[in-house]
């Protein structure tokens, strides 16, 4: 078994790379990989010129909670909360004041147009809802990278179209660097600058798309 | 994280399950109620024993008799080796012991083997004069009836069996009058010419009557069964007992010693210092001045001693109740973990250290022991006050006088709520660690 082998890849800043493979290729792997969440057992991952793999776990824990976001297959929003609490929560883990938090939580949600739905809890909201405040709570502390782990897996294709177009615009206003692991193909070409193709733990192919190539 | 984040956070989890949550929170409560209580029992019944004790005047009163009186009857006589001289204990020597510093008083023990006329019967007891001091001493609380109006007057105080003995309803008693009969020294006049009588040593006895009125009814004479000839069992005022001048036993002695009748010598003497702590100065002086002299102060201090074993067994079996209490907790704590695996992966995906979601778990073991620890010492304290009312209901049905039993001081209540904190914190040790460790990428697989 191998959980990613023998890969090499440099994403740029500002870029959106979409990453396709095979199931087992070890796409989610290599996700995990660069949040921090996991570590390698040789190699190096460089991330704004800091290698994750020597860094304590503390440190590793500040890099998640400040320069890396992650949104999800399955959202991973905490059921019990309601949307501003799931948006708060990196907030809290970073310390912030509380009186800044409550405009930060705000504007987040503005940026994603949920501030209608604010007070109700995860599961009384739609698929493509609860992916939005997951989206909001990854960008509530301005990461520098946002990480999909399949973030359209779980919705009907017009929904996950909306959810992918968000992503482009946030992107595009923020300025920040998106890689996003997923099964649909049409979709990365529409939306991605640059697809990278995995088979068995290695990189088979990168491609720019037609979006990325006018670039 | 902000503790007062973490805080509302753990608040927010523990309202969450909130049905188990509050049955583990209950089982602290149950532990450190029953700790509460039983300790509580443990303080109550010290405080009313040391408070019985300083009441009897036992620990505070040194008794002070001549040197070889009470001796011999095959004992070595230690003190005739002494180079002091032996004293005899008269006014003089009463005088010299009030002097000493820190004394209240020195009152000489009257006590007498005699007789009682009741409606025509005759009864055998021992008479005791009681000194004013001992109104206030708090001894006589609780007793039917009311102290001697004065402390000359002709009444008596009857202690309850006596009382039993005298009617089947001790308290109608009171009122009544009885006879006191007993046997009055009487000198013989020194004859010149008699070398027997040269130093008028002797003296004759007379029977004499006097007729008392019973004003109250006691449980227990104050220090009773010490320093004379067994429990008085009738009491009265010791000016009264004074003046009977009644032939007490060792008066048949001192004047087979040669003593002088016509002195008044006491058979003993005792001393009350103003607090317990300065009766081993006092009662080193007194021997000092040359008689013998006794005190209570080694009992009283076994006696503190036995209270903190007692005291330390108590708490055992309190400690017992919240070792199961702290295995509630782990369980609870432990469930929660698997319960809240994904969301413990989604704390960490977002920026949570190991220590933040350790510090979670913590917290929420800290509350549930705080409340606890709350609600713990509220039940212990009120089932302390349910046992002082059983007991007081028993007491009440065998015609004795309720007690304080429990008592729970300030200390208790911080200990114990101290106590219930900590402990739930050791309990949530374990679980907080296993939580902090969970591998981030396995826990948000987790269904």
């Amino acid at each position: 078994m191998r959980a990613v082998d023998d890969l090499s890849l440099s994403i740029a800043r500002g870029e959106f790379l979409a990453l396709l493979g095979s199931s087992g290729s070890g796409k989610s792997t290599l996700l995990n990989l660069i949040a921090g969440l996991d570590r390698p057992t040789s190699g190096a991952i460089l991330a704004n010129g800091s290698d994750l793999t020597t860094l304590s776990p503390l440190q590793l824990a500040r890099y998640r909670r400040n320069t890396v976001s992650m949104i999800f297959q399955s959202f991973n929003l905490l059921p019990r909360m309601t949307l501003e609490e799931n948006i708060d929560l990196p907030l809290r883990l970073a310390e912030v004041e509380r009186s800044e938090r409550a405009g930060r939580v705000r504007e987040a949600l503005e940026r994603v147009r949920l501030t209608h739905r604010t007070g109700h809890r995860p599961p009384e909201l739609s698929g493509g809802e609860q992916q939005r405040v997951a989206i909001a709570r990854a960008l509530v502390n301005s990461p520098q990278i946002l990480l999909a782990d399949e973030p359209t897996g779980n919705l009907d294709s017009a929904t996950g179209e909306v959810i992918l177009s968000l992503l482009r615009e946030l992107q595009t206003q923020l300025g920040m660097t998106i890689v996003m692991v997923t099964h649909e193909r049409p979709l990365a070409e529409r939306f991605a600058d640059r697809l990278a193709t995995m088979g068995d733990g290695r990189l088979l192919d990168t491609t720019p798309t037609v979006r990325g190539a006018a670039q | 994280m902000k503790f007062w984040d973490l805080s509302d956070l753990a608040l927010r989890n523990l309202r969450e399950a909130f049905l188990r949550n509050a049955l583990t929170t209950l089982g602290v409560a149950v532990g450190v109620a029953s700790l509460v209580a039983i300790l509580s029992i443990g303080v109550g019944l010290q405080r009313f024993t040391a408070k019985r004790i300083s009441q009897s005047g036992l620990f505070d009163t040194i008794f002070v008799t001549a040197k070889s009186n009470f001796r011999g009857m095959g004992r070595p006589q230690r003190e005739a080796q002494s180079d002091k001289p032996a004293r005899p204990l008269d006014e003089d020597a009463r005088r010299e012991l009030q002097k000493l510093p820190n004394v209240i008083e020195v009152y000489p023990q009257v006590r007498f083997f005699t007789e009682v006329r009741f409606h025509n019967k005759p009864y055998a007891t021992v008479v005791a004069g009681m000194p004013e001091s001992s109104r206030n001493s708090g001894a006589f609380d609780g007793m039917q009836g009311s102290f001697f109006s004065s402390a000359d007057a002709s009444e008596a105080i009857l202690q309850i069996e006596f009382a039993k003995d005298l009617s089947d309803q001790p308290a109608s008693l009171i009122g009544q009058d009885l006879a006191l009969r007993y046997a009055e020294r009487q000198a013989i006049p020194a004859a010149s010419d008699t070398s027997s009588a040269r130093d008028g040593a002797g003296f004759s006895v007379v029977p004499k009557e006097l007729h008392l009125k019973i004003v109250g009814v006691v449980e227990t004479e104050p220090a009773a069964g010490y320093g004379g000839t067994g429990n008085a069992r009738l009491l009265i005022p010791l000016q009264t007992a004074s003046a009977l001048r009644a032939a007490q036993v060792n008066d048949l002695r001192d004047i087979v010693r040669g003593a002088n009748a016509n002195k008044a010598v006491y058979p003993s003497l005792s001393v009350r210092a103003k607090s317990p702590s300065q009766v081993a100065v006092l009662e080193a002086s007194i021997k000092n001045l040359g008689f013998n002299a006794f005190s209570l102060l080694d009992a009283s201090k076994s006696l503190q001693t036995f209270f903190s074993l007692f005291d330390s067994l108590l708490g055992i079996f309190g400690g017992l109740a919240l070792s199961i209490a702290t295995l509630g907790i782990i369980n609870t704590l432990v469930m929660a973990i698997l319960e809240r695996r994904r969301e413990i992966g989604v704390w960490k995906a977002l920026g949570a250290a190991d220590s933040d979601v350790q510090q979670l778990f913590f917290v929420e073991a800290g509350i549930m022991g705080l409340l606890g620890g709350i609600l713990g010492v509220a039940f212990g304290w009120l089932l302390g006050h349910v046992i002082t009312f059983g007991t007081n209901v028993y007491l009440k049905r065998q015609n004795l006088n309720p007690i304080e039993l429990t008592s729970v001081p300030w200390w208790l209540v911080v200990a114990a709520l101290l106590l219930g904190v900590l402990v739930s914190l050791l309990a949530g040790l374990y679980p907080a660690s296993r939580a902090a460790r969970l591998n981030p990428v396995d826990a948000l697989r987790y269904e």
